[in-house]
Protein backbone atom coordinates (compact mmCIF):
# COMPACT_ATOMS: atom_id res chain seq x y z
CA UNK A 1 0.00 0.00 0.00
CA UNK A 2 2.57 2.50 1.13
CA UNK A 3 5.12 1.65 -1.51
CA UNK A 4 2.57 1.65 -4.31
CA UNK A 5 1.30 5.09 -3.35
CA UNK A 6 4.78 6.50 -3.07
CA UNK A 7 5.91 5.17 -6.41
CA UNK A 8 2.69 6.29 -8.08
CA UNK A 9 3.33 9.92 -7.33
CA UNK A 10 7.09 9.96 -7.09
CA UNK A 11 7.78 9.02 -10.67
CA UNK A 12 6.30 12.03 -12.52
CA UNK A 13 7.72 14.51 -10.03
CA UNK A 14 11.24 13.85 -11.14
CA UNK A 15 12.69 12.43 -7.95
CA UNK A 16 12.02 8.80 -8.65
CA UNK A 17 15.75 8.35 -8.36
CA UNK A 18 15.67 8.97 -4.64
CA UNK A 19 14.82 5.89 -2.70
CA UNK A 20 11.09 6.05 -2.04
CA UNK A 21 11.51 4.31 1.26
CA UNK A 22 14.03 6.86 2.46
CA UNK A 23 12.24 10.09 3.15
CA UNK A 24 14.26 10.85 6.23
CA UNK A 25 14.92 14.49 6.99
CA UNK A 26 18.52 14.82 8.06
CA UNK A 27 19.17 18.10 9.86
CA UNK A 28 22.79 18.99 10.48
CA UNK A 29 23.98 21.83 12.70
CA UNK A 30 20.93 23.94 11.91
CA UNK A 31 21.24 27.45 13.27
CA UNK A 32 18.88 30.37 12.99
CA UNK A 33 19.45 33.86 14.30
CA UNK A 34 16.72 36.41 13.61
CA UNK A 35 19.02 38.94 15.25
CA UNK A 36 22.75 38.44 15.04
CA UNK A 37 24.15 36.81 18.16
CA UNK A 38 20.75 35.69 19.45
CA UNK A 39 20.24 32.18 18.08
CA UNK A 40 16.73 30.72 18.19
CA UNK A 41 18.08 27.38 16.99
CA UNK A 42 21.46 26.44 18.40
CA UNK A 43 23.12 24.07 15.93
CA UNK A 44 20.38 21.46 16.01
CA UNK A 45 21.27 18.08 14.53
CA UNK A 46 18.63 15.40 14.24
CA UNK A 47 17.38 12.86 11.73
CA UNK A 48 13.62 12.60 11.46
CA UNK A 49 12.49 9.22 10.19
CA UNK A 50 10.67 9.27 6.86
CA UNK A 51 7.67 7.45 8.23
CA UNK A 52 5.05 7.77 10.91
CA UNK A 53 4.49 10.81 13.08
CA UNK A 54 7.21 12.71 14.87
CA UNK A 55 6.11 15.22 17.48
CA UNK A 56 8.24 18.15 18.53
CA UNK A 57 7.25 19.40 21.98
CA UNK A 58 8.50 22.35 23.93
CA UNK A 59 7.45 25.70 25.37
CA UNK A 60 6.49 28.67 23.20
CA UNK A 61 9.40 30.56 21.71
CA UNK A 62 11.78 27.63 21.89
CA UNK A 63 12.35 27.35 18.14
CA UNK A 64 9.95 24.51 17.25
CA UNK A 65 8.17 26.62 14.70
CA UNK A 66 11.43 28.02 13.34
CA UNK A 67 12.78 24.48 13.00
CA UNK A 68 9.98 23.19 10.80
CA UNK A 69 9.73 26.45 8.87
CA UNK A 70 13.38 26.05 7.98
CA UNK A 71 12.51 22.72 6.36
CA UNK A 72 10.18 24.25 3.77
CA UNK A 73 12.14 27.51 3.89
CA UNK A 74 9.37 29.82 5.02
CA UNK A 75 12.30 30.76 7.26
CA UNK A 76 15.84 30.92 5.88
CA UNK A 77 18.32 29.23 8.20
CA UNK A 78 21.47 31.11 9.17
CA UNK A 79 23.64 28.04 8.74
CA UNK A 80 23.45 24.28 8.61
CA UNK A 81 22.06 21.65 6.27
CA UNK A 82 18.67 20.02 5.80
CA UNK A 83 19.03 16.93 3.64
CA UNK A 84 15.81 15.55 2.19
CA UNK A 85 15.24 13.36 -0.87
CA UNK A 86 18.79 13.90 -2.04
CA UNK A 87 18.78 17.71 -1.77
CA UNK A 88 20.02 20.22 0.75
CA UNK A 89 16.88 22.25 1.35
CA UNK A 90 18.84 24.95 3.17
CA UNK A 91 20.55 26.18 0.01
CA UNK A 92 17.76 25.91 -2.59
CA UNK A 93 16.68 28.97 -4.52
CA UNK A 94 14.04 29.97 -7.07
CA UNK A 95 12.57 27.18 -9.17
CA UNK A 96 14.46 24.46 -7.25
CA UNK A 97 13.05 25.75 -3.97
CA UNK A 98 9.50 25.80 -5.37
CA UNK A 99 9.94 22.27 -6.73
CA UNK A 100 11.04 21.13 -3.27
CA UNK A 101 8.21 23.00 -1.53
CA UNK A 102 5.52 21.34 -3.58
CA UNK A 103 6.64 17.98 -2.20
CA UNK A 104 6.28 19.26 1.37
CA UNK A 105 2.78 19.94 2.67
CA UNK A 106 2.20 22.28 5.57
CA UNK A 107 -0.60 22.60 8.11
CA UNK A 108 -0.76 25.84 10.08
CA UNK A 109 -1.89 26.77 13.57
CA UNK A 110 -4.37 29.34 12.28
CA UNK A 111 -5.25 27.20 9.26
CA UNK A 112 -4.10 29.96 6.85
CA UNK A 113 -6.83 29.24 4.35
CA UNK A 114 -7.45 31.89 1.74
CA UNK A 115 -10.60 33.14 3.39
CA UNK A 116 -12.34 34.50 0.34
CA UNK A 117 -11.74 31.43 -1.80
CA UNK A 118 -14.12 28.50 -1.75
CA UNK A 119 -13.22 25.33 0.14
CA UNK A 120 -12.50 23.41 -3.04
CA UNK A 121 -10.33 26.26 -4.37
CA UNK A 122 -8.36 26.14 -1.14
CA UNK A 123 -7.76 22.42 -1.63
CA UNK A 124 -6.71 22.98 -5.23
CA UNK A 125 -4.17 25.56 -4.04
CA UNK A 126 -2.19 22.45 -3.12
CA UNK A 127 -1.73 21.83 -6.86
CA UNK A 128 -0.38 25.28 -7.74
CA UNK A 129 3.22 24.10 -7.70
CA UNK A 130 2.41 21.66 -10.49
CA UNK A 131 0.63 24.02 -12.89
CA UNK A 132 1.09 27.30 -14.72
CA UNK A 133 -0.30 30.55 -13.38
CA UNK A 134 -2.71 31.15 -16.23
CA UNK A 135 -4.44 27.85 -15.51
CA UNK A 136 -4.87 29.06 -11.94
CA UNK A 137 -6.24 32.37 -13.19
CA UNK A 138 -8.82 30.64 -15.38
CA UNK A 139 -9.44 27.97 -12.70
CA UNK A 140 -8.56 25.32 -15.27
CA UNK A 141 -7.40 22.74 -12.77
CA UNK A 142 -6.64 19.20 -13.83
CA UNK A 143 -9.88 17.18 -13.81
CA UNK A 144 -8.20 14.36 -11.88
CA UNK A 145 -7.08 16.85 -9.20
CA UNK A 146 -10.58 18.27 -8.89
CA UNK A 147 -12.02 14.76 -8.55
CA UNK A 148 -9.42 13.94 -5.91
CA UNK A 149 -10.23 17.15 -4.05
CA UNK A 150 -13.91 16.23 -3.90
CA UNK A 151 -13.05 12.72 -2.69
CA UNK A 152 -10.81 14.14 0.03
CA UNK A 153 -13.53 16.50 1.21
CA UNK A 154 -15.95 13.58 1.39
CA UNK A 155 -13.38 11.63 3.38
CA UNK A 156 -13.11 14.37 6.02
CA UNK A 157 -16.86 14.91 6.12
CA UNK A 158 -16.95 18.24 4.31
CA UNK A 159 -18.44 17.10 1.01
CA UNK A 160 -21.33 19.52 1.38
CA UNK A 161 -19.01 22.47 1.92
CA UNK A 162 -17.04 22.29 -1.34
CA UNK A 163 -18.33 25.52 -2.85
CA UNK A 164 -18.79 27.44 0.40
CA UNK A 165 -16.35 30.22 1.12
CA UNK A 166 -13.64 29.23 3.60
CA UNK A 167 -14.58 32.02 6.00
CA UNK A 168 -17.97 30.35 6.51
CA UNK A 169 -16.34 27.35 8.22
CA UNK A 170 -15.71 26.63 11.90
CA UNK A 171 -12.18 26.21 13.25
CA UNK A 172 -12.24 22.42 13.13
CA UNK A 173 -13.66 22.44 9.61
CA UNK A 174 -11.01 24.91 8.49
CA UNK A 175 -8.21 22.75 9.81
CA UNK A 176 -9.61 19.74 7.95
CA UNK A 177 -9.45 21.84 4.80
CA UNK A 178 -5.90 22.85 5.73
CA UNK A 179 -4.90 19.19 6.05
CA UNK A 180 -6.60 18.33 2.76
CA UNK A 181 -4.73 21.16 1.03
CA UNK A 182 -1.45 19.65 2.23
CA UNK A 183 -2.53 16.15 1.11
CA UNK A 184 -3.48 17.52 -2.32
CA UNK A 185 0.21 18.27 -2.89
CA UNK A 186 0.94 14.52 -2.88
CA UNK A 187 3.73 15.42 -0.50
CA UNK A 188 6.71 13.36 0.60
CA UNK A 189 6.46 15.04 3.98
CA UNK A 190 3.87 16.95 5.95
CA UNK A 191 4.84 19.66 8.41
CA UNK A 192 2.22 20.66 10.95
CA UNK A 193 2.85 23.76 13.04
CA UNK A 194 0.70 23.62 16.18
CA UNK A 195 -2.27 22.31 14.18
CA UNK A 196 -4.53 22.03 17.23
CA UNK A 197 -3.55 25.05 19.32
CA UNK A 198 -6.49 27.15 18.13
CA UNK A 199 -9.01 24.37 18.72
CA UNK A 200 -10.95 22.97 21.66
CA UNK A 201 -9.76 19.65 23.22
CA UNK A 202 -12.31 17.45 21.49
CA UNK A 203 -11.77 18.99 18.06
CA UNK A 204 -8.01 18.80 18.64
CA UNK A 205 -8.18 15.03 18.98
CA UNK A 206 -10.41 14.76 15.90
CA UNK A 207 -7.99 16.85 13.87
CA UNK A 208 -5.02 14.76 14.98
CA UNK A 209 -6.95 11.64 13.99
CA UNK A 210 -7.70 13.05 10.54
CA UNK A 211 -4.06 14.08 10.08
CA UNK A 212 -2.75 10.71 11.23
CA UNK A 213 -5.23 8.74 9.13
CA UNK A 214 -4.82 10.64 5.87
CA UNK A 215 -1.03 10.63 6.17
CA UNK A 216 -0.76 6.98 7.21
CA UNK A 217 -3.01 5.80 4.37
CA UNK A 218 -0.61 7.44 1.94
CA UNK A 219 2.57 6.61 3.82
CA UNK A 220 3.47 10.26 4.26
CA UNK A 221 5.71 11.06 7.22
CA UNK A 222 4.44 13.86 9.48
CA UNK A 223 6.42 16.24 11.66
CA UNK A 224 4.12 17.99 14.08
CA UNK A 225 4.89 20.80 16.49
CA UNK A 226 2.64 20.49 19.43
CA UNK A 227 2.76 21.83 22.94
CA UNK A 228 0.07 19.49 24.21
CA UNK A 229 2.08 16.64 25.70
CA UNK A 230 -0.92 14.30 25.95
CA UNK A 231 -1.68 14.64 22.23
CA UNK A 232 2.00 14.08 21.43
CA UNK A 233 2.04 10.91 23.56
CA UNK A 234 -1.15 9.64 22.02
CA UNK A 235 -0.38 10.15 18.34
CA UNK A 236 3.38 10.29 17.87
CA UNK A 237 5.73 7.41 17.21
CA UNK A 238 8.58 9.52 18.40
CA UNK A 239 8.85 12.64 20.54
CA UNK A 240 11.53 15.30 20.26
CA UNK A 241 11.67 17.69 23.18
CA UNK A 242 13.13 21.13 22.64
CA UNK A 243 14.18 23.77 25.08
CA UNK A 244 15.95 27.07 24.40
CA UNK A 245 16.76 26.19 20.80
CA UNK A 246 18.23 22.79 21.57
CA UNK A 247 17.01 19.21 21.55
CA UNK A 248 16.87 17.89 25.11
CA UNK A 249 14.83 14.73 24.60
CA UNK A 250 14.53 12.32 21.71
CA UNK A 251 12.77 8.99 22.00
CA UNK A 252 9.52 7.06 21.93
CA UNK A 253 6.54 8.54 23.85
CA UNK A 254 6.79 5.73 26.39
CA UNK A 255 10.27 6.94 27.39
CA UNK A 256 9.03 10.45 28.10
CA UNK A 257 8.99 10.88 31.86
CA UNK A 258 8.20 13.72 34.22
CA UNK A 259 11.84 14.66 34.70
CA UNK A 260 12.13 15.12 30.93
CA UNK A 261 9.08 17.36 30.92
CA UNK A 262 10.57 19.42 33.73
CA UNK A 263 13.72 19.80 31.70
CA UNK A 264 11.77 20.76 28.57
CA UNK A 265 9.22 23.13 30.07
CA UNK A 266 10.96 24.14 33.31
CA UNK A 267 9.37 24.27 36.76
CA UNK A 268 7.20 21.44 38.02
CA UNK A 269 4.13 23.07 39.55
CA UNK A 270 2.16 22.47 36.34
CA UNK A 271 2.71 18.71 36.47
CA UNK A 272 -0.05 16.94 38.34
CA UNK A 273 0.81 14.82 41.36
CA UNK B 1 -16.13 64.15 53.81
CA UNK B 2 -14.72 64.35 50.31
CA UNK B 3 -15.53 67.98 49.67
CA UNK B 4 -11.92 68.99 49.26
CA UNK B 5 -10.63 68.85 45.70
CA UNK B 6 -7.92 66.27 45.16
CA UNK B 7 -4.53 67.86 44.92
CA UNK B 8 -3.30 68.25 41.32
CA UNK B 9 0.15 67.41 42.46
CA UNK B 10 -0.98 63.90 43.27
CA UNK B 11 -2.12 62.59 39.89
CA UNK B 12 -3.22 64.22 36.67
CA UNK B 13 -4.95 62.01 34.13
CA UNK B 14 -4.95 64.74 31.47
CA UNK B 15 -1.65 66.63 31.61
CA UNK B 16 -1.47 69.78 29.47
CA UNK B 17 0.29 69.27 26.16
CA UNK B 18 1.87 72.65 25.46
CA UNK B 19 3.17 71.67 22.03
CA UNK B 20 -0.37 70.91 20.80
CA UNK B 21 -1.71 74.13 22.31
CA UNK B 22 1.01 76.17 20.64
CA UNK B 23 0.24 74.55 17.28
CA UNK B 24 -3.49 75.36 17.60
CA UNK B 25 -2.71 78.95 18.58
CA UNK B 26 -0.37 79.28 15.60
CA UNK B 27 -3.08 77.99 13.24
CA UNK B 28 -5.67 80.50 14.54
CA UNK B 29 -3.21 83.39 14.21
CA UNK B 30 -2.32 82.38 10.65
CA UNK B 31 -6.01 82.22 9.59
CA UNK B 32 -6.58 85.75 10.91
CA UNK B 33 -3.40 86.99 9.20
CA UNK B 34 -4.28 85.38 5.84
CA UNK B 35 -7.82 86.78 5.87
CA UNK B 36 -6.53 90.30 6.58
CA UNK B 37 -3.89 90.12 3.82
CA UNK B 38 -6.43 88.93 1.23
CA UNK B 39 -8.93 91.58 2.42
CA UNK B 40 -11.62 88.99 3.07
CA UNK B 41 -14.09 91.01 5.15
CA UNK B 42 -17.76 90.61 6.02
CA UNK B 43 -18.71 93.66 3.91
CA UNK B 44 -17.00 92.15 0.87
CA UNK B 45 -18.86 88.88 1.46
CA UNK B 46 -22.24 90.68 1.56
CA UNK B 47 -21.56 92.41 -1.77
CA UNK B 48 -20.64 89.00 -3.20
CA UNK B 49 -23.90 87.45 -2.00
CA UNK B 50 -25.85 90.20 -3.74
CA UNK B 51 -24.05 89.45 -7.04
CA UNK B 52 -24.70 85.74 -6.55
CA UNK B 53 -28.43 86.34 -6.16
CA UNK B 54 -28.61 88.24 -9.47
CA UNK B 55 -26.59 85.47 -11.17
CA UNK B 56 -28.94 82.75 -9.94
CA UNK B 57 -31.91 84.80 -11.13
CA UNK B 58 -30.51 84.90 -14.66
CA UNK B 59 -30.04 81.11 -14.68
CA UNK B 60 -33.70 80.29 -14.27
CA UNK B 61 -35.43 78.71 -16.09
CA UNK B 62 -33.02 76.15 -17.60
CA UNK B 63 -32.68 76.29 -21.38
CA UNK B 64 -34.18 73.22 -23.07
CA UNK B 65 -34.17 74.26 -26.74
CA UNK B 66 -33.73 71.21 -28.99
CA UNK B 67 -30.51 72.59 -30.48
CA UNK B 68 -28.97 73.23 -27.06
CA UNK B 69 -30.11 69.87 -25.75
CA UNK B 70 -28.44 68.12 -28.69
CA UNK B 71 -25.22 70.04 -28.06
CA UNK B 72 -25.30 69.11 -24.39
CA UNK B 73 -26.07 65.46 -25.15
CA UNK B 74 -23.12 65.20 -27.50
CA UNK B 75 -20.80 66.85 -24.96
CA UNK B 76 -22.05 64.67 -22.16
CA UNK B 77 -21.61 61.46 -24.18
CA UNK B 78 -18.07 62.49 -25.00
CA UNK B 79 -17.36 63.13 -21.32
CA UNK B 80 -18.76 59.72 -20.48
CA UNK B 81 -16.48 58.08 -23.05
CA UNK B 82 -13.48 60.01 -21.74
CA UNK B 83 -14.28 58.83 -18.21
CA UNK B 84 -14.72 55.17 -19.16
CA UNK B 85 -11.61 55.03 -21.36
CA UNK B 86 -9.46 56.84 -18.80
CA UNK B 87 -10.65 54.51 -16.03
CA UNK B 88 -10.07 51.37 -18.12
CA UNK B 89 -6.53 52.26 -19.15
CA UNK B 90 -5.69 53.95 -15.87
CA UNK B 91 -6.71 50.91 -13.82
CA UNK B 92 -4.94 48.51 -16.17
CA UNK B 93 -1.71 50.45 -15.69
CA UNK B 94 -2.32 51.01 -11.97
CA UNK B 95 -2.61 47.27 -11.34
CA UNK B 96 1.06 46.37 -11.89
CA UNK B 97 2.17 49.72 -10.48
CA UNK B 98 0.26 49.25 -7.23
CA UNK B 99 1.46 45.67 -6.96
CA UNK B 100 5.11 46.64 -7.31
CA UNK B 101 4.61 49.51 -4.86
CA UNK B 102 3.28 47.14 -2.16
CA UNK B 103 6.16 46.76 0.28
CA UNK B 104 5.10 43.34 1.57
CA UNK B 105 5.47 41.60 -1.80
CA UNK B 106 8.35 43.26 -3.61
CA UNK B 107 11.96 44.09 -2.70
CA UNK B 108 12.53 47.65 -1.37
CA UNK B 109 14.27 48.99 -4.49
CA UNK B 110 11.26 48.04 -6.65
CA UNK B 111 8.59 49.27 -4.27
CA UNK B 112 10.31 52.59 -3.67
CA UNK B 113 10.74 53.17 -7.40
CA UNK B 114 7.04 52.48 -7.95
CA UNK B 115 6.14 54.71 -5.01
CA UNK B 116 8.20 57.56 -6.43
CA UNK B 117 6.44 57.17 -9.78
CA UNK B 118 3.03 57.20 -8.07
CA UNK B 119 3.98 60.33 -6.13
CA UNK B 120 5.08 61.98 -9.39
CA UNK B 121 1.79 61.06 -11.11
CA UNK B 122 -0.13 62.52 -8.18
CA UNK B 123 1.86 65.74 -7.97
CA UNK B 124 -0.24 67.84 -10.34
CA UNK B 125 -3.94 68.46 -10.40
CA UNK B 126 -5.67 66.85 -13.43
CA UNK B 127 -6.33 70.32 -14.88
CA UNK B 128 -2.61 71.08 -15.04
CA UNK B 129 -1.90 67.65 -16.56
CA UNK B 130 -4.73 68.25 -19.04
CA UNK B 131 -3.19 71.58 -20.10
CA UNK B 132 0.14 69.80 -20.67
CA UNK B 133 -1.52 67.12 -22.81
CA UNK B 134 -3.57 69.67 -24.79
CA UNK B 135 -0.31 71.40 -25.65
CA UNK B 136 1.40 68.07 -26.39
CA UNK B 137 -1.23 66.19 -28.44
CA UNK B 138 -3.62 68.97 -29.41
CA UNK B 139 -7.21 69.90 -28.53
CA UNK B 140 -9.80 67.19 -28.10
CA UNK B 141 -10.82 64.10 -26.21
CA UNK B 142 -7.43 62.36 -26.48
CA UNK B 143 -5.78 65.00 -24.28
CA UNK B 144 -8.61 64.62 -21.75
CA UNK B 145 -8.29 60.84 -21.70
CA UNK B 146 -4.51 60.99 -21.24
CA UNK B 147 -4.80 63.50 -18.40
CA UNK B 148 -7.30 61.34 -16.56
CA UNK B 149 -5.25 58.17 -17.19
CA UNK B 150 -2.40 59.85 -15.35
CA UNK B 151 -4.69 60.85 -12.49
CA UNK B 152 -6.21 57.34 -12.30
CA UNK B 153 -2.82 55.61 -12.32
CA UNK B 154 -1.58 57.73 -9.46
CA UNK B 155 -4.64 57.52 -7.29
CA UNK B 156 -5.71 53.92 -7.92
CA UNK B 157 -2.09 52.75 -7.87
CA UNK B 158 -1.68 54.19 -4.41
CA UNK B 159 -4.94 52.66 -3.17
CA UNK B 160 -4.03 49.27 -4.68
CA UNK B 161 -0.64 49.34 -2.97
CA UNK B 162 -2.19 50.19 0.39
CA UNK B 163 -4.86 47.49 0.06
CA UNK B 164 -2.22 44.89 -0.78
CA UNK B 165 -0.11 45.96 2.18
CA UNK B 166 -3.04 45.27 4.51
CA UNK B 167 -3.67 41.67 3.43
CA UNK B 168 -3.08 38.70 5.70
CA UNK B 169 0.39 37.38 4.95
CA UNK B 170 -0.53 34.10 6.63
CA UNK B 171 -2.78 33.25 3.70
CA UNK B 172 -0.05 34.23 1.24
CA UNK B 173 2.50 32.20 3.18
CA UNK B 174 0.31 29.10 2.96
CA UNK B 175 -0.06 29.39 -0.81
CA UNK B 176 3.68 30.03 -1.13
CA UNK B 177 4.37 26.92 0.94
CA UNK B 178 2.66 24.75 -1.69
CA UNK B 179 5.48 25.59 -4.10
CA UNK B 180 3.35 28.00 -6.16
CA UNK B 181 5.20 30.51 -8.33
CA UNK B 182 4.97 34.27 -7.80
CA UNK B 183 2.09 34.83 -10.22
CA UNK B 184 0.14 31.85 -8.88
CA UNK B 185 0.60 33.22 -5.35
CA UNK B 186 -0.77 36.55 -6.56
CA UNK B 187 -3.75 34.94 -8.26
CA UNK B 188 -4.75 32.53 -5.50
CA UNK B 189 -3.30 34.13 -2.37
CA UNK B 190 -3.38 37.90 -2.88
CA UNK B 191 -6.10 38.69 -5.41
CA UNK B 192 -8.97 37.00 -3.52
CA UNK B 193 -8.12 39.10 -0.47
CA UNK B 194 -8.19 42.44 -2.29
CA UNK B 195 -10.65 41.88 -5.13
CA UNK B 196 -13.70 43.36 -3.40
CA UNK B 197 -11.74 46.45 -2.38
CA UNK B 198 -10.24 46.80 -5.86
CA UNK B 199 -13.72 46.83 -7.38
CA UNK B 200 -14.64 49.53 -4.88
CA UNK B 201 -11.62 51.62 -5.87
CA UNK B 202 -12.32 51.20 -9.59
CA UNK B 203 -15.92 52.32 -9.16
CA UNK B 204 -14.74 55.26 -7.08
CA UNK B 205 -12.23 56.22 -9.75
CA UNK B 206 -14.84 55.94 -12.50
CA UNK B 207 -17.03 58.22 -10.40
CA UNK B 208 -14.15 60.62 -9.93
CA UNK B 209 -13.24 60.51 -13.63
CA UNK B 210 -16.86 61.20 -14.53
CA UNK B 211 -16.66 64.44 -12.53
CA UNK B 212 -13.21 65.32 -13.80
CA UNK B 213 -14.15 64.58 -17.42
CA UNK B 214 -16.67 67.42 -17.22
CA UNK B 215 -13.80 69.69 -16.29
CA UNK B 216 -10.90 68.79 -18.62
CA UNK B 217 -12.98 70.31 -21.44
CA UNK B 218 -12.52 73.75 -19.91
CA UNK B 219 -8.83 73.65 -20.85
CA UNK B 220 -9.45 72.02 -24.24
CA UNK B 221 -9.53 68.34 -23.31
CA UNK B 222 -12.94 67.59 -24.89
CA UNK B 223 -16.32 66.73 -23.42
CA UNK B 224 -19.11 68.70 -21.79
CA UNK B 225 -16.61 71.05 -20.13
CA UNK B 226 -16.01 72.83 -23.43
CA UNK B 227 -19.73 73.41 -23.89
CA UNK B 228 -20.05 74.59 -20.30
CA UNK B 229 -17.16 77.01 -20.63
CA UNK B 230 -18.52 78.45 -23.90
CA UNK B 231 -21.92 78.98 -22.26
CA UNK B 232 -20.28 80.85 -19.35
CA UNK B 233 -18.34 83.10 -21.71
CA UNK B 234 -21.44 83.89 -23.74
CA UNK B 235 -23.39 84.66 -20.54
CA UNK B 236 -25.89 81.91 -21.49
CA UNK B 237 -26.54 81.20 -17.84
CA UNK B 238 -29.76 79.28 -18.58
CA UNK B 239 -27.69 76.83 -20.68
CA UNK B 240 -25.16 76.62 -17.82
CA UNK B 241 -27.97 75.58 -15.50
CA UNK B 242 -29.17 72.87 -17.90
CA UNK B 243 -25.65 71.47 -18.12
CA UNK B 244 -25.20 71.53 -14.36
CA UNK B 245 -28.52 69.74 -13.85
CA UNK B 246 -27.57 67.05 -16.39
CA UNK B 247 -24.21 66.53 -14.64
CA UNK B 248 -25.93 66.25 -11.26
CA UNK B 249 -28.43 63.73 -12.67
CA UNK B 250 -25.68 61.56 -14.18
CA UNK B 251 -23.55 61.58 -11.04
CA UNK B 252 -26.59 60.66 -8.92
CA UNK B 253 -27.57 57.89 -11.32
CA UNK B 254 -24.05 56.48 -11.20
CA UNK B 255 -24.15 56.56 -7.40
CA UNK B 256 -27.16 54.22 -7.48
CA UNK B 257 -25.56 51.93 -10.06
CA UNK B 258 -22.24 51.75 -8.21
CA UNK B 259 -23.93 50.76 -4.95
CA UNK B 260 -25.51 47.83 -6.80
CA UNK B 261 -22.20 46.77 -8.36
CA UNK B 262 -20.42 46.89 -5.02
CA UNK B 263 -23.00 44.55 -3.49
CA UNK B 264 -22.34 41.95 -6.19
CA UNK B 265 -18.62 41.83 -5.36
CA UNK B 266 -18.88 41.74 -1.58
Amino acid sequence: MITAEVLAHSAPDGHAGASASNRDVEIRNLRKEYRAGQPVLRDVSVTIAGKGMTAIIGPSGTGKSTLIRCINRLVDPTSGQILFMGRDLATLKGADLRAARRTIGMVFQEYNLVERLSVIENLLCGRLGYMSWWRALLRRFDAADVARAFDLLEAVGLGEMATRRADALSGGQRQRVGICRAIMQNPDLILADEPTSSLDPKTSVEIMEVLEKLAAERGIPVVVNIHNVELARRFADRVIGMSKGMIVFDGPPSALEDHHLIEIYGGKGWLEG
Amino acid sequence: MSTTLPSRTLRDAFPANWTVRALWLGLVLYVIYAASILQITWARFVIGLDQGGKFLGRMWPPNVQAQKVQLITEGMLESLQIAVLATAFGVLLALPLGLIAARNLTPPWASWTARALIALLRTFHPVIVAILFVKAVGFGALAGVLALVVASMGFVGKLFAEAIEEISMKQVEAVRATGAGFLSVLIMGVLPQVMARFVGFIIYQLDSNLRNSTMVGIVGGGGIGATLFTAYQRFDYDVVLTILLVIIAIIMLFEVVSTRIRKVFQ
